[in-house]
């Protein structure tokens, strides 16, 4: 086989492994984001019943500082961020169908497997993604926020005007790390059958061409190298200030 | 009237009491000096005029107007609290300037946020911007900063920055300007630039609340002194009577300490 068209047709699936990428970014950071507020709302439902007969055992005192909403998505984040990727995107993929809920996926035709995968990938990234904007968030001085109190800001314009920034500045080194990593996890998808580029050079092992296979790596590493590019300009760009 | 009234203020944190029963009013012009050992309640006080710590018992009313007042306890609307904050302007020990903006975006910040909630704001961007900008500008300059405006505070030294933070808390004119230890986290050689703005704002008649370690300025500028120790006032009055004259022994027993150190 001529090793042009091998390339072509890599090429072309990792096109798939393009799209993981992009969806999944697209979905995960503002989704992230939700996250990481659901993670550290404040909510105590049962706060009113502080000073309260009830609330003075341990027990009672537990309940009086619940915040359930923060506890809810802290278990979340913590069976998504334990749990292998692989054994999602199958769960994802086919749980539909094992618990009877009719077959979703395949309704999309061949696209079905992509979009199985999109929504793992998704919901995996968004997980950590969150932790990293949580820690961003946190990690900017109480002061600033208060500087913004007394100057008679709003929460948001807080938020949009003085912490966002600095929230971004934060958090390019450890959302480098992800990117890079996300783009090689997309070939996890091969484990649901999606075409891309692990996929489709394991077609050539059949075959009998191993090459294929050990040759995709350059298309990872041309990818990572673009990003490692990336990434150091952004963080150039956001030189002008430290944080 | 005095500008601003205080009346039996009281803040816990859970079990601890920080401060008890602190009474005091405030003339228009004149200049507060609020002393005492760390620990002793003053930032904490100051903090709640500000609305950054809500006192559990108290009233507060700035030219009569009742701000606060820990018996009524309605519900206040966001837009209320940010509305009885512009009374009071607050310049930090750490200066908490945003590190994003030049010295002049963090004076024009947040009175363009305040523009945009003018009805004519539209119409009247170029003119509205221009004009907050004017002011930025003449503010900075009579902070000495005529040369500093397009720089980043890391850029600027620790009294530069506390300079362009009296700037900003100056360009919202509020009615009464509190500092929280301005010079504390400042070298000694750049101390007296900061002191010196602060002499000169004094002299120029802007109501004041200053929270100082700064013994001799506080006796130099203040109209008035208040000495607190453990959460309660133990003793005020003219710097004259407070210094020459004290009459309490925890008042005396903290002047002197500060007196064997410099």
């Amino acid at each position: 086989m001529n090793p042009s068209v091998i390339f072509t047709n890599l090429f072309q699936s990792f096109g798939i492994n393009c799209t993981i990428f992009v969806v999944t970014l697209l979905v995960a950071l503002p989704v992230g984001l939700l996250v990481a507020f659901g993670a550290m709302n404040r909510w105590e439902p049962f706060r009113c019943l502080r000073g309260s007969r009830l609330a003075s055992g341990k027990w009672g005192a537990m309940l009086v500082g619940l915040r359930p909403i923060a506890l809810l998505i802290k278990f979340f984040v913590w069976i998504v961020r334990g749990t292998p990727l692989m054994l999602q995107i199958i769960f994802i993929y086919y749980g539909p169908g094992l618990l009877h809920w009719g077959q979703p996926w395949n309704a999309m035709g061949t696209d079905g497997r992509v979009v199985a995968t999109c929504a793992a990938f998704a919901i995996n990234y968004a997980c950590y993604f969150s932790e990293i904007f949580r820690g961003g968030i946190q990690s900017i001085p109480r002061g600033q926020y208060e500087a913004g109190q007394v100057l008679g800001m709003t929460k948001r314009q807080i938020f949009f005007k003085i912490t966002l920034l600095q929230v971004v500045k934060r958090v390019i080194p450890p959302m480098g790390n992800e990117f890079m990593t996300l783009i090689k996890d997309t070939a996890l998808a091969n484990i649901i059958a999606t075409k891309e580029i692990i996929m489709m050079s394991k077609e050539f092992i059949n075959r009998g061409l191993i090459w294929p296979l050990f040759s995709t790596a350059l298309f990872f590493l041309v990818f990572c190298g673009v990003l490692t590019l990336l990434f150091g300009w952004l963080e150039r760009k956001m030189d002008y200030f430290r944080v | 009237m005095p500008i601003l009234e205080v009346q039996n203020i009281e803040k816990s944190f859970g079990p601890t009491k920080v401060l008890q029963d602190i009474s005091f009013s405030l003339e228009r012009g004149k200049a507060l000096a609020i002393i005492g050992s760390s620990g002793s309640g003053k930032t904490t006080l100051l903090r709640c005029l500000n609305f950054l710590e809500i006192p559990n018992a108290g009233r507060i009313l700035v030219n009569g107007e009742t701000l606060f007042d820990a018996a009524d306890r309605a519900a206040k609307s966001d837009a209320e609290i940010r509305r009885r904050r512009l009374h009071f302007g607050m310049v930090f020990q750490s200066f908490n300037l945003f590190p994003q903006y030049t010295a002049l975006e963090n004076v024009m910040l947040a009175s363009l946020m305040l523009a945009k909630e003018r009805p004519d704001y539209k119409q009247n961007r170029h003119a509205i911007h221009e004009e907050i900008e004017n002011h930025a500008i003449e503010l900075l300059a009579q902070m000495s900063l005529e040369g500093r405006m397009s720089h980043y505070p890391h850029q600027l030294s620790g009294g530069q920055q506390q300079r362009v933070a009296i700037a900003r808390a100056l360009a919202l004119q509020p009615d009464i300007l509190c500092f929280d230890e301005p010079t504390s986290a400042l070298d000694p050689e750049l101390t007296g630039e900061v002191l010196r703005v602060i002499r000169s704002l004094a002299d120029q008649h802007t109501t004041m609340i200053i929270v100082t370690h700064e013994m001799a300025f506080a006796r130099d500028v203040a109209d008035h002194v208040l000495f607190m120790d453990a959460g309660v006032i133990v003793e005020e009055g003219t710097p004259s009577e407070l210094f020459e004259n004290t009459q309490n022994e925890r008042t005396r027993a903290f002047l002197s300490r500060f007196s064997q150190n410099n």
